[in-house]
């Protein structure tokens, strides 16, 4: 563990980036995180990629976690990972969960995205990921 | 789905305990037996005399998806397999007030719905269908106002009389804040809108429902049974009390407003949740808004979906589960129903899938008997002392909300929201510790068991442009200077606080696209700002 992360929580952004108002599921690993002892930070719905990327700077997040839900996941995800790389955040944990298929995770951990947790995912493995993958 | 808190204790889900045995005296200690006949207030046995004996409940499948051309193809082929009303999905673009080729719309133009972006949409998406004989039903909310305008405007232009058109549109804003999430203006602007479109269609389309009240997605976001419907009738009232304000009589709208229900979960606690919102609501209306019309108290309502009851694990089980929600809809009164898809946890609904829940729906009118006879289980001990005690339920929801200070309070400081959410998250954790079960998910799990595939709708980028080619047609083609002066005059109603359907309707008719009429609006009213509370 970095000097870093022994001095301060482990910080997550959740992100529902594009139009899908499907927001369940985000808040509810919100809560799970937050209960797990994480800083997390919620972005609300509707957000372009580049907000997303802003805030993560902004809030120099160890993680960030997208919830997408309307299918839209490859094409937002791409065009989030350059604005990520961009704002030099390509060390830092990208994830991404909601209604994705199998053949997909393939594509999106290409993409960069080490976490992908579809529909039914647990909430205990997915912060046990982030533990583990937060260095 | 029922919470077992230790062996001997049964409580459901709305908070109440369930008994080993029901008997008479069980139902006089909660009120006793409610011995209105069905037809008559507070009309707890079904709003109709005869129910279904004289006409089954409306099918209507949620439907619609990439273009109006497509969408108009499936209307087609579910109306020939016998389904008795239109259910329209909007594309999230759509949804939102954005046009198909603005920079917002990227990756999303038809994909979980219609594109519409001009009237002409609408056009095609109806054609060849009589709009007297098949019932359409607009699932749209945020840009509500919009939309109802150019339905009406498409009928008009097709001959029919506005005085009787029928049809439903769900604008059902607050809700939306909740859950869902298609808002575009700020809270008490939104309000303002469903007034504006009660006020003109109580005016000039009477049998036309502007609003569709949903406990549905109040649910789905994790309130309980009764909760859903407390809360869906808070919200009820605040578009009421929206439209009183205006100076409308109630019985001019009151019986025109329809619900939207959740039939997911226990048979008998839902059973019993609509018996007792049918009474709750019918006093609301006659008792303390003192509504002339018997009918102004009716709770009309599309009882379906059960969207959150079905599962990606083992998905074949969502046919069971959709034909055991079916029953518990048939078994409650309710006017239409839609039933989710036993693929509906992973995709757009495949034609199969929706043959297979409009069957499931007729199975139970020509084959099980259940629109033989009315309310059948009137009069059980148990379903009638649950019903008194859903009813107590479904008022102390209410009495919350009240407490908050009223719906438009509670949703514009994110205080319901909060509450649902922290319910998402403990009901999650009692699914993944196994103590609420669910089969296939925690229980009768099999070993080796691999994940179903996810088929998702596949992004079509050809029927996207040609969307977009569309519209630019459309541009093209309409009349700019009508275009430009009937959004001037949006502009002034809008910030005169004036009804501003009139100029939507002209709008529609100059076919201004959605984004541009609703750009207009959000330079007068703002945008929403969601409350981030946890």
């Amino acid at each position: 563990m970095s000097e870093r992360q022994t001095e301060k929580k482990i910080r997550v952004l959740i992100a529902k980036p594009g139009l899908d108002g499907h927001d369940v599921g985000a808040k509810v690993v919100v809560r799970a995180l937050a209960d797990a002892g994480f800083e997390v930070i919620y972005s609300g719905l509707r957000k372009t990629p580049e907000q997303i990327a802003a805030a993560a700077r902004d809030e120099d997040v160890d993680v960030v976690g997208l919830s997408v839900l309307s299918g839209s996941h490859v094409p937002l995800c791409r065009r989030l990972r350059d604005l990520l790389m961009d704002a030099g955040l390509g060390d830092r944990l990208w994830m991404v969960g909601g209604n994705i298929p199998e053949e997909d995770r393939a594509v999106l951990g290409q993409l960069g995205y080490r976490g992908v947790f579809p529909t039914s995912a647990k909430l205990d493995d997915i912060v046990n990921f982030i533990r583990e993958n937060v260095t | 789905m029922t919470v077992m808190k230790n062996p001997n204790t049964v409580v459901n889900e709305s908070g109440i305990e369930i008994k080993t045995l029901y008997t008479r005296e069980d139902v006089e200690a909660s009120g006793g037996i409610d011995d209105s006949r069905p037809g008559e207030p507070p009309f707890t046995r079904g709003i109709h005399a005869d129910m279904y004996r004289k006409r089954p409940w409306t099918m209507r499948q949620y439907t619609g998806f990439a273009n109006a051309a497509d969408t108009n193809e499936r209307f087609h082929y579910l109306i020939a397999n016998g389904q008795t009303g239109l259910n329209v999905a909007f594309d999230l673009p759509s949804q939102c007030g954005y046009d198909s080729d603005s920079p917002e719309a990227f990756g999303e133009v038809g994909r979980v719905g219609m594109a519409v972006d001009t009237l002409r949409d609408f056009e095609v998406a109806f054609d060849g269908i009589d709009l007297n004989k098949i019932t359409v039903s607009l699932t749209i909310n945020g840009a509500a106002a919009i939309m109802i305008a150019m339905y009406l405007a498409m009928a008009e232009k097709r001959g029919f009389d506005l005085a009787n058109l029928r049809g439903t549109a769900q604008n059902d804003i607050l809700k939306e804040f909740v859950g869902r999430g298609t808002w575009i203006f700020p809270v008490e602007p939104s309000v303002k809108l469903v007034a504006d479109t009660i006020e003109y269609c109580a005016a000039h389309a009477p049998k036309y429902s502007p609003v569709s009240v949903c406990g549905y997605h109040i649910r789905e976001s994790g309130a309980d049974p009764a909760e859903e419907m407390g809360y869906a009738f808070a919200i009820a009232k605040a578009y009421t009390d929206a439209a009183l304000a205006r100076g409308l009589d109630i019985d001019a709208f009151a019986g025109r407003l329809s619900f939207n229900f959740n039939i997911f979960g226990n048979l008998f606690e839902q059973v019993a949740k609509f018996r007792a919102g049918r009474r709750r609501w019918a006093r609301i209306i006659l008792d303390e808004y003192g509504a002339k019309d018997p009918k102004s108290g009716w709770l009309r309502m599309i009882a379906g979906g059960g969207g959150s009851g079905l599962t990606i694990e083992q998905p074949e089980n969502n046919i069971s589960r959709g034909a055991y929600y079916a029953l518990i809809a048939a078994l409650s009164g309710a006017q239409t129903m839609a039933l989710c898809c036993y693929d509906e946890a992973y995709t757009i609904p495949t034609p199969k899938a929706q043959r297979i829940s409009l069957r499931t729906m007729q199975l139970l009118i020509e084959e099980i008997g259940l629109t033989d006879t009315v309310d059948p289980l009137g009069g059980s001990y148990y379903v009638e002392t649950l019903t008194n005690q859903m009813e107590e339920k479904i008022v102390a929801a209410m009495d919350w909300v009240a407490e908050q200070g009223g719906m438009v309070r509670a949703v514009s400081e994110g205080l319901i929201q909060a509450r649902v959410s922290a319910q998402a998250y403990a009901h999650q954790r009692s699914l993944e510790e196994g103590t609420f079960r669910k089969v296939g998910v925690n229980c009768y799990v099999e070993e080796g068991e691999e994940r179903p595939e996810v088929e998702l709708h596949g992004y079509d980028e050809a029927g996207s442009k040609a969307q977009v080619d569309a519209l630019r047609r459309v541009k093209i083609e309409r009349d700019d200077h009508e275009v430009e002066a009937s959004l001037d005059a949006l502009r002034t109603a809008a910030q005169a606080g004036d009804n501003v359907m009139p100029a939507l309707m002209r709008a529609v008719k100059a076919y201004a696209t959605v984004g541009e009429m609703t750009d207009v609006m959000v330079d007068v009213y703002g945008r929403y700002d969601e409350p981030l509370r946890f």
